[in-house]
């Protein structure tokens, strides 16, 4: 945290409120009708995101999964491609053939959200190999959840990444739950970061909501990675405030008080950051704040108005990108 | 050197040739599988040729990762078997991830991996199941038969920006035949017609192309001329030389030693049969010579029984035409 700027800072903020309102915005089109099939916010583990890709550069790549908007802002993606993806529009990311569990964006190495729990995992750890064969200190950071920490690619790739040394950061949001599995369940050890252990790599937990201390967690594993010392394990402990997806009429699980509690002030990422920040003599006054909220209402306004202006693909395009020229 | 020059090569030194002559030419291409073949691994070693833990799961995972890094990776899965563990990687992974992200980047990768039976490795290790893969749009699918289309096809593979699958066909891989020397690359989707004839059309896949050519050669004895197509390449399939060869023979057979439920077999029938002019020019219904309906067993007899042969092929086709 010593080394980041009030600047930055409250860049970190900023990036934190985007993927906040651009999820609420999400939500709001997809009980609208104007988001298809499924979303999943990431409303809540915003500080994850944050924090982790503060620590890289563009020439560093990331991968995600199904809930991946957060990962997607954090990297530095152009939200009105990415609000036009989610509206199915022709200007979207991809051309409105992804969807919300699809956007990427590999000019910035973000190499994409996954509709199949750990699938990513191996494909990041197959550009870290790149990485390494690369030779110039790029990193590669895999996000996945709880869940897909008990999946096969979870294991076979940090096995061959321990192995090999190959710079990479797995990042875990354990957020406690999989859909309506609790991860006291579903992970036999205390902490998914204890089976680092297992491949000989460190394993590291970190409060998931804070984001100074996600940022230094990753940026020792990211120093580690960079300077040829193999991957890490993180372990963010973190929690979503939203049902597993923004369908309505889905069960939830999760204890009501379990959750009214995760969405106090004083463990909402948000608020805490907040705090921090205006804490600190002079690094975020009220007005301040009320700025930026308005800026980043503007931007997600304006990402909704790219959206909307942007037309549906046309039929023809269906049969475009199947295979590569 | 001249494309004239041939030497005589099994079809997997021509494989190896093919991929190191590849390999020279192009710095971002290396090969991961969990036995490191001995000639690359001498001629390039680490970190081009890699010999990588048993998880066939995360080698295809991390292939598309390089892949989609600038790099060409090739993965040899092996046995076809083991590549059933990556399934997720294969179907929703590779085959979609060009089209699913609106195409921003490419993904060039070659997955090797060894089909089909007769070695009395029982039912896991004698699979032929190139159809499955068929129905993966964004895949393309290559099946040599002859050391020459081997080497030719897998530097094709090697230089297509799209994930491929190369199937070797294990009965043929000590098969030695002539193979031009140099840059010879074979286009995919040009089948070859491995001998000429007139009087029947009889498509035939890897191994079974060697037993349509024959059963040809019997045919011939009893006035019957063969025409012997290879696709060579499942995806993109070249069904116009299969039916420009119908319209000459009015008569179709086609040789797998896959079942026939669900196969390629069945997949180039329906395309010729809802071809009108094709149609039309059938003179009998078209025969498919398949292996039976059940796993591959162990006990040799019992193996032999279930692929077909020359001599399945000889009977059905004197049936189809009367004589
Ligand atoms: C292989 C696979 N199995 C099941 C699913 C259905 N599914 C989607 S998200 C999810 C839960 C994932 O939990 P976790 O990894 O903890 O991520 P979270 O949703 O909590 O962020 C499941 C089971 C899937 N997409 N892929
Ligand atoms: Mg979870």
């Amino acid at each position: 945290m010593s080394q980041l700027t009030p600047d930055r800072q409250r860049q970190m903020l900023r990036q934190m409120l985007t993927i906040r309102r651009f999820e609420e915005r999400a939500s709001e089109g997809f009980r609208a009708g104007e988001i298809y099939g499924v979303v999943h916010a990431y409303s809540g583990e915003e500080a994850v995101a944050v924090g982790v890709c503060a620590t890289l550069t563009d020439r560093d790549k990331i991968i995600s999964n199904h809930r991946g908007h957060g990962h997607c802002i954090a990297k530095g993606a152009d939200l009105d491609r990415m609000m036009a993806e989610l509206f199915g529009r022709a200007d979207g990311y991809c051309k409105g053939k992804g969807g919300s569990m699809h956007i990427a964006d590999f000019k910035i190495g973000m190499l994409g959200a996954n509709g199949i729990v750990a699938g990513g995992i191996s494909i990041i750890t197959g550009a870290g190999l790149a990485a390494q064969m690369d030779g110039e200190g790029a990193v590669a950071v895999g996000f996945f959840g709880d869940g897909a920490s008990n999946a096969g690619p979870f294991h076979e790739s940090i096995n061959i990444a321990a192995g090999w040394k190959l710079p990479v950061v797995y990042v875990c949001e354990n957020n406690q739950w999989a859909v309506n599995v609790p991860a006291a369940e579903s992970v036999p050890t205390p902490n998914v970061a204890d089976r680092a252990a297992g491949y000989g790599i460190p394993g590291v937990i970190v409060d998931g909501n804070d984001v100074f201390a996600v940022y230094e967690a990753a940026a020792a594993a990211v120093a580690r990675a960079r300077a040829g010392e193999g991957p890490t394990l993180i372990e963010a402990k973190t929690y979503r405030h939203r049902p597993h997806t923004e369908r309505i009429d889905q069960p939830d699980a999760r204890p009501k008080e379990e959750v009214a509690r995760w969405l106090e002030p004083d463990r909402d990422p948000i608020p805490r950051l907040i705090a921090r920040l205006q804490a600190q003599q002079g690094q975020l006054s009220d007005q301040e704040l009320a700025e930026m909220e308005a800026a980043v209402q503007a931007d997600i306004a304006r990402a909704v108005a790219f959206a909307k202006a942007s037309p549906f693909p046309t039929l023809a395009s269906a049969l475009d990108d199947v295979f590569a020229a | 050197m001249t494309q004239t020059q041939t030497r005589t090569l099994s079809y997997n030194d021509a494989i190896i040739e093919g991929i190191a002559e590849e390999m020279r030419r192009d710095p971002q291409i290396f090969h991961m599988s969990t036995e490191a073949p001995g000639p690359l691994a001498a001629e390039f070693g680490m970190p081009r040729v890699r010999q990588t833990p048993i998880a066939e799961s995360a080698l295809t995972g991390m292939a598309i990762g390089a892949a989609g890094a600038g790099y060409r990776p090739i993965v040899d899965w092996r046995l076809v078997t083991f590549c059933f563990v990556a399934m997720d990687q294969i179907v929703n992974q590779a085959a979609k991830i060009h089209y699913m992200f609106g195409g921003q980047t490419t993904f060039p990768i070659v997955f090797r991996t060894t089909v089909g039976g007769g070695a009395r490795r029982a039912a896991q290790h004698s699979q032929s199941p190139y159809s499955m893969f068929m129905q993966l749009t964004g895949l393309k699918l290559a099946l040599p038969s002859t050391p020459a289309d081997a080497k030719g096809l897998i530097k094709t593979a090697i230089r297509d920006n799209n994930p491929v699958v190369f199937f070797e066909a294990g009965r043929i891989g000590g098969m030695t035949g002539p193979v031009p020397a140099g840059d010879v690359a074979i286009p995919f989707g040009q089948a070859d017609i491995k001998r000429a004839g007139a009087d029947v059309t009889i498509v035939a896949l890897a191994w079974m192309v060697h037993e349509a050519l024959a059963a040809a050669e019997e045919l011939a004895a009893v006035g019957i001329s063969a025409e012997v197509i290879d696709p060579r390449t499942l995806a993109p399939l070249d069904i116009a030389t299969i039916r420009a060869s119908v319209l000459k023979t009015g008569h179709l057979a086609l040789a797998d030693e896959a079942p026939p439920n669900a196969s390629a077999t069945a997949d180039i029938a329906a395309r010729i049969a809802e071809d009108p002019e094709a149609f039309a020019a059938l003179k009998a219904p078209i025969a498919r010579i398949s292996g039976l309906e059940a796993p591959i067993p162990y006990s040799p007899a019992l193996e032999d029984h279930v692929f077909p042969g020359r001599q399945r092929i000889v009977e059905r086709v004197r049936a189809l035409l009367g004589r």
